[in-house]
């Protein structure tokens, strides 16, 4: 099969990235430099962003039967490579101190980003599996990056095991499926779905209750949501931002296509186990948070609650399912991304840990106001309070859930934020309370000089924009609106 | 007349000024903060009463359309035909006249209780003024929950960062969380009550609209009626707050600062009052007159329980705080029995209850500088160490008794008189909480002033900047109590226009 001009334009943000890990790899093997290789990660992977606008152009583009380049597509494409820069500058400034290389740890990240790419555009299950790889594989590695000390350790090869788990599921789940529809691609699978309208398949069924276990524990929903806190927790702050954006996007916008383009939704057993899902992973998520006092195990099981959310908006499958979730993962992303961006920035120059239990936080506010300024709203964001970008994902959540009717999620939604609050607001006015006598960690003076406090700054402007005025963002995401295939 | 722009200006400038006050603090230290919010409550005051004094609140709206002295509207998210609909009529006028005098004193009452991180402080209490007055002029059901919900932040530092612990309470910490998870929670929902009622008028009209005239035309099944109805009366009622759900209220009082104190018994209450009168029951008439006689008697239990609780306290402020129940047991009544004098009853008495309440925490403030105690136990006898102070309390305390000529008097009468054609039983028993007032009023000018002194040593007594405060308080209080006919007439016009619909409802018989 040959590529036309288009094809190539639109494929040009999954090229540039994969030649950007290729470019950086190189680059160590000449000279180790921190900010030079850095640096041509960033420059790549801008270059892949700008790209994105090119491929605007040319969509919607199929390229092979497994890759589609369409208006949604794009979308993510940006938003995952914003997550990714992200994660890339708050890298550096998080591995400053780092004692051993700090380089490969680029190249890693770019390679993750290209699988999350793919996943983005998948239409077949074979590119499915291969994104998710693509994605995990790095993850290991960064998870692991900081492997003399046993925590990081621990959560690399906690999430390899599991996540090879998750793959074999994936794999067999798939196989199942092909058995009885004899296809991988999502379009045709929906089409001999809607047909054969009888009796539920057996296989089927299992088959597709396989493939969710696969994403539920990539998702890190109840009851396959076990790493997580562990993961987060032992993973570098950078890592863990990764983690909690870029792959749980990824991951998502490949279930939400398959649920339109694939019919998914047309199997009822399947969406009521979702639905169930959902509901325990909003109330499981959010009381178990209640007990945390390591910010980002609370990071990690507020993350169990907001997919719970974000499942909600799925499972409705109305009019504003593709709409709520985008804007939705937009939010949380940012959110997200701005808390774990403190914690890396306290971090370092890095200790023996990071800066990640909630004493670490007191009296913060009467020592570096700026900073607390930024955890303060994303914290009130994670929780849903209005001006912050959070209210808006929320608003949109139960809209979507009362176009569904869907009220005993709508119920639960309600019951988590108000648990949340609890949460959310410790970390907030632990950050108020006097001094500890000793502290042990602190931000830089001049951290808001440097790239990675910059690049937190610009996510709050970009989280109060999006609470105060979202209607941009809103008519981008209809634009990029995703079809029934 | 006016261009309606200024309705923003009236929100705009508490936002910039508290802004102003924390780089004023951050840059030239710690005594300009305080100038700087003192200035700009009084320009928002001035501005307030300047479109009293300009407007005309006599022309009364038509059924479900609604008159508006001055009107903006700007386009905000039209996905959902969100927009920045604001509006001005007699009743949102004098709240908000209500808010930024309030607003003023509080700024004034922490001159010297507040001494650390003052323009954070600052920001946090202009914050709050500013969210309460747009909670009063939003005419868009999601510009409404949005700043009703956002002013609850900055009183939550207020309580967090600035509250006291007082002893034998579980702590400001603890005071604070209360009060926002209390409040948020029942805020969300309400939001599910907004979304549902948008919904509704989603699939009769196929149109996407969060806005208050056309919400008001929405066709509902007397069902959907009840439930969406029931959402919103859950969040008015945790705010007001009525009985089963105001445990809140005594301990935000009792950690809070004072001027946070004030803010909340003055302003943060009466939202939910005006959430009532301007949403509750007017988008549900129907449903809301069917609910009356479990709202009226929800009113008389809170008016008979907070009475007695208040009774029982021995902390100033947590006495205040009972009888702030208490009180707004009459608002509750007055609302559901929605003929035109109770209504405006209810009206003068949030007004009323706002000023005396008030003044009762700035004094209690004023006592706590000076004895550094709130416990009565360990009062006694100061009416013989200051001269000043304990008269003006006892004002205060008569006002809040209900004495005739002054305004709290007004409010109850016009309630209990406008209740009793619609229903005997509540209006006599509402009744005895004159009495029970009477006897926690006096109750407490006995415990705290008269008896053996503690101690002979004189205290410091009011200075200019504290009495100015108080004067001018009692001043309008009277003013309130002797000659209320202007206020009357202000809010008369929007008070005819919801007895006329609510009537009407009441009438139809519970039309399915």
């Amino acid at each position: 099969m040959s590529f036309d001009l288009d094809q190539w334009i639109a494929l040009l943000p999954i090229l540039i990235t994969a030649g950007t890990s290729v470019f950086v790899m190189m680059a160590i093997a000449v000279k180790r430099n921190h900010w030079w290789n850095a640096t041509f990660c960033v420059a790549g992977l801008n270059v892949a962003l700008m790209s994105v606008v090119a491929a605007t152009y040319v969509v919607p583009q199929t390229a092979t039967p497994l890759l589609v380049v369409d208006g949604f597509a794009l979308f993510y494409y940006a938003l995952i490579l914003v997550l990714t820069l992200a994660t890339a500058t708050l890298s550096h400034a998080y591995l400053e101190g780092h004692r051993g290389h700090k380089e490969e740890h680029y190249v890693l990240l770019a390679i993750a980003a290209l699988g999350a790419l793919v996943l983005a555009s998948s239409t077949h299950f074979a590119s499915f599996f291969l994104g998710l790889e693509i994605l995990s594989v790095p993850l290991y590695g960064m998870a692991a990056y900081l492997y003399k000390d046993p925590r990081s350790l621990e959560a690399g090869v906690k999430y390899l095991i599991l996540s090879a788990v998750a793959s074999a599921f994936l794999l067999f789940g798939m196989a199942l499926v092909y058995s009885q529809t004899g296809t991988l691609a999502f379009a045709e699978m929906g089409a001999r779905l809607v047909q054969s309208a009888g009796p539920a398949n057996q296989y089927l069924l299992a088959g597709a209750a396989m493939i969710l276990i696969a994403v539920g524990f990539k998702l890190s929903l109840v009851p396959f949501h076990l790493w997580t806190p562990d993961v987060y927790e032992g993973a570098p702050a950078p890592v863990g931002a990764f983690l909690a954006t870029v792959s749980k996007t990824a991951v998502f916008v490949v279930l939400l296509r398959w649920f339109v383009q694939g019919h998914g939704s047309e199997l009822r057993t399947m969406v009521d186990a979702l639905a169930a899902i959902a509901f325990v992973s909003i109330l499981a998520g959010n009381v178990l948070a209640l007990v945390q006092t390591n910010i980002k195990r609370l990071l990690a099981y507020s993350s169990i609650a907001h997919l719970g959310y974000l499942l909600v908006a799925l499972i409705a499958s109305g009019p504003f399912t593709v709409e709520a979730v985008g804007v939705y993962l937009i939010t949380y992303s940012v959110t997200v991304l701005g808390a774990f961006g403190v914690v890396a920035l306290m971090s370092s120059p890095r200790g023996e840990r990071d800066a990640d239990h909630l004493y670490d936080y007191r009296g913060l506010f009467w020592r570096r106001p700026l900073l607390v300024a930024i955890l303060t709203p994303m914290m009130l964001s994670l929780a849903g309070i209005p001006i912050t970008a959070g209210f808006i994902g929320k608003f949109y959540v139960i809209a979507a859930g009362i176009d569904g009717q869907l009220w005993w999620l709508i119920g639960a939604v309600v019951l988590g934020s108000a648990i949340g609050l609890y949460y959310y607001l410790r970390v907030v006015v632990t950050m108020f309370m006097a001094d500890p006598e000793r502290l042990k960690f602190d931000a830089p003076i001049d951290w808001a000089q440097q790239v990675g406090g910059v690049m937190v700054l610009l996510l709050t402007l970009l989280m109060f924009g999006l609470g105060i005025y979202p209607q941009p963002v809103i008519a981008l995401i209809r634009l990029a609106g995703l079809t029934a295939g | 007349m006016t261009d309606p722009i200024i309705l923003v200006w009236l929100i705009a400038i508490p936002f910039l000024g508290g802004l102003l006050s924390w780089i004023g603090e951050l840059a030239g230290g710690i005594r300009y903060p305080r100038w700087i919010a003192l200035c700009t409550m009084l320009l928002v005051l001035v501005m307030s009463l300047w479109l009293w004094a300009v407007g005309d609140y006599h022309i009364t709206g038509m059924g479900r359309d609604p008159h508006w002295v001055l009107e903006f509207q700007a386009p905000w998210i039209e996905r959902f035909g969100i927009s920045v609909h604001l509006g001005l009529d007699g009743l949102s006028l004098l709240l908000v006249v209500l808010t930024n005098l309030l607003g003023l004193m509080a700024v004034a009452c922490s001159w010297k209780e507040i001494g650390r991180y003052v323009g954070f402080f600052h920001l946090n209490l202009l914050w709050n003024l500013g969210g309460v007055v747009a909670v009063f002029l939003a005419l868009d059901l999601f510009l409404f929950f949005f700043f009703w919900e956002m002013m609850l932040v900055p009183m939550y530092f207020l309580i967090a960062i600035w509250g006291h612990n007082a002893p034998g309470g579980k702590g400001r910490i603890y005071a604070a969380t209360k009060f926002f998870i209390f409040t948020q929670a029942s805020g969300l929902l309400m939001l599910l009550g907004i979304l549902g009622l948008v919904w509704v008028n989603h699939q009769a009209t196929g149109a996407w609209s969060f806005d208050y005239a056309v919400l008001l035309k929405t066709p509902m099944s007397m069902e959907a009626q009840w439930i969406l109805m029931l959402g919103f009366f859950v969040a008015f009622m945790v705010k007001l707050p009525v009985v089963p759900f105001h445990s809140w209220l005594p301990d935000a009082h009792s950690q809070a600062p004072t001027a946070g104190s004030v803010d909340l018994a003055g302003i943060l209450l009466k939202t939910a009052a005006y959430g009532l009168m301007r949403f509750g029951l007017p988008l549900f008439p129907e449903a809301s007159a069917s609910f009356a006689p479990v709202a009226m008697w929800l009113g008389v239990v809170g008016i008979v329980y907070g009475a007695f609780m208040t009774f029982a306290q021995n902390d100033v402020k947590r006495l205040v705080a009972y009888s702030s129940v208490s009180h707004m047991g009459f608002v509750l009544i007055g609302i559901y029995a929605g003929t035109e004098l109770a209504l405006q009853g209810a009206m003068i008495t949030m007004i009323a209850h706002g000023i005396s309440a008030g003044a009762l925490f700035i004094l209690c403030g004023e006592i706590y500088e000076r004895i550094h105690s709130r416990d009565l136990r360990e009062m006694g006898g100061l009416w013989s160490r200051f001269p000043y102070l304990p008269p003006i309390v006892m004002f205060f305390a008569l006002a809040a008794l209900g004495l005739p000529g002054l305004g709290n008097f007004v409010g109850e009468f016009l309630v209990l008189i406008g209740t009793w054609p619609i229903d005997k039983p509540v209006t006599i028993v509402a009744a005895t909480g004159l009495v029970l007032a009477a006897v926690y009023s006096l109750m407490m000018i006995q415990r705290a002033f008269h008896g053996a002194a503690k101690s002979e040593e004189k205290l410091e007594d009011l200075n200019r900047r504290e009495l100015a405060t108080c004067l001018s308080l009692m001043a309008i209080l009277l003013w309130l109590g002797v000659y209320p006919q202007p206020v009357l007439d202000t809010s008369a016009a929007a008070m005819q226009a919801l007895h006329a619909l609510y009537s009407a409802a009441a009438n139809a018989g519970v039309a399915p």
